[in-house]
């Protein structure tokens, strides 16, 4: 039987397996963190992802993991480039991932086009009982992607994933 | 179209990649010192975005011909960085450090908002990402300005008087460089006279708003020298420190 060749798609798919370091319910694609796959000669393989945060320090471990990933799918060199060609934002997270963050109980990051507005920190829908009477407790979180606000209907203080 | 001047845009480059590097790395002193636990995460994490602005602002010096990233960040002469005075203080207490924060970030945040239309592109790139972690710099920033201003007489008083003591060296960030007429004619960057003239207008009324007076910009003599390669007396012990931390362990992480 002959081998079908390696797509685009097959890699995307198998990226799906690679989970965030910091939140490893949701994969790099969800994150949105890769922003171009292509496949070159004898099935070379260049994964082009960006940063969610200049300072992040799980990108090296990404790319890491990227390379372990599909090393198993194609015999052919893997190469990951981090650059900021595309920038990211949270608009980004896909669909399922936004529904995982919001099953993980993080509060959803509103649409930032372009811009973080001051108002799309406060009073935040709190990811436990949907109350709006809530507090920003501070943007730095324990990772950089996160900001901590507390809820004053459930009293109890959650984390939401920042509108980047 | 004209090739843009690459010895104007490296100047650039250096000063603010070896801004964020040596505040980046004075920021996070303040870890495990912090007055409360948030204001200690805060400042540690915004201290990690500052040294990886640095690293990727060191990384496009490096495409463009220079050495390393590491090598530029933790094996250079003093006389070559070109870090402005305000950075290269020590963590003092937290009033200076919190007003530091506060005058520091605004401008980078415009500098960066600036830039993010500019002609070298792949500095453009960068600068609109990083605006973008910026606002969460000078959220806090004015944050806790508006609050320390506003508590008491004696808090107000300790905020002014860190502001009296910040401002000459924060005008020594917009210290003119070689090149200011070229990275203007060529699209890079309008220049820091410019920058100089949105950062005042930007700060006065937050100052203001927040119960300070702003010091007077005409009797103030700016903190220059830093742009050049002169530094205080600050900053030798803190480079040879990082120099050392480097060479223990060169694979560390940032
Ligand atoms: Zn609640």
């Amino acid at each position: 039987m002959v081998r079908e060749s390696l797509s685009v798609d097959d890699v995307w798919k198998a990226l799906e397996d690679v989970k965030d370091p910091e939140i490893p319910k949701l994969s790099l694609v969800d994150m949105g963190i890769v922003t171009s796959v292509s496949i070159g000669e004898d099935e070379s393989v260049r994964v082009v992802i960006t940063p969610t945060f200049a300072g992040c320090p799980a990108l090296k471990m990404m790319a890491d993991d990227i390379k372990d990933r599909l090393g198993k799918l194609t015999k052919g060199n893997v190469e990951v480039e981090v650059n900021y060609d595309v920038q990211w934002s949270t608009d980004m997270l896909t669909e399922k991932g936004r529904q995982m963050l919001k099953e993980s109980h993080f509060a959803l990051p509103g649409q930032v086009n372009g811009f973080v507005s001051a108002e799309s920190l406060i009073k935040v829908e709190c990811p436990f009982c949907g109350s709006r009477d809530t507090r920003l407790q501070s943007p730095f979180g324990p990772t950089q992607c996160r900001a901590i606000h507390y809820c004053d209907n459930c009293k109890q203080a959650f984390e939401q994933f920042k509108p980047v | 179209m004209n090739e843009l001047n690459k010895d104007a845009i490296r100047d650039l480059l250096y000063r603010m990649a070896d801004d964020q590097l040596i505040l980046g790395h004075r920021n996070s002193e303040w870890t495990g010192l912090g007055p409360i636990l948030e204001e200690d995460i805060a400042f540690s994490s915004m201290a990690q975005d500052k040294l990886g602005q640095s690293l990727a602002l060191y990384t496009l010096l490096h495409d463009l011909g220079d050495k390393d990233p590491d090598t530029l960040a933790f094996n250079r002469e003093e006389k070559d960085f070109k870090c402005c005075h305000l950075v290269e203080y020590p963590i003092g207490g937290y009033e200076f450090s919190l007003m530091r924060h506060f005058l520091f970030d605004s401008s980078e945040a415009l500098r960066f908002g600036m830039l993010a239309g500019s002609s070298f592109s792949p500095l453009a790139k960068i600068a609109r990402k990083f605006r973008g972690e910026l606002r969460y710099h000078t959220m806090h920033a004015d944050t806790w300005i508006r609050q320390l201003g506003g508590a008491n007489e004696e808090s107000r008083a300790k905020i002014q008087s860190s502001l009296e003591f910040c401002f000459p060296l924060a005008l020594g960030i917009f210290e003119p460089s070689d090149y200011e007429k070229t990275l203007a004619e060529q699209g890079v960057f309008p220049g820091e006279s410019e920058l100089q003239k949105e950062w005042l207008a930007h700060i006065e009324p937050l100052l203001a708003g927040s119960g300070l007076s702003m010091p007077d910009v005409s009797s103030c003599k700016p903190s220059y020298g830093g742009r050049k390669g002169r530094h205080t007396e600050h900053l030798k012990p803190l480079l040879d420190e990082m120099t050392e931390v480097y060479k223990i362990d060169p694979s560390a992480e940032w």
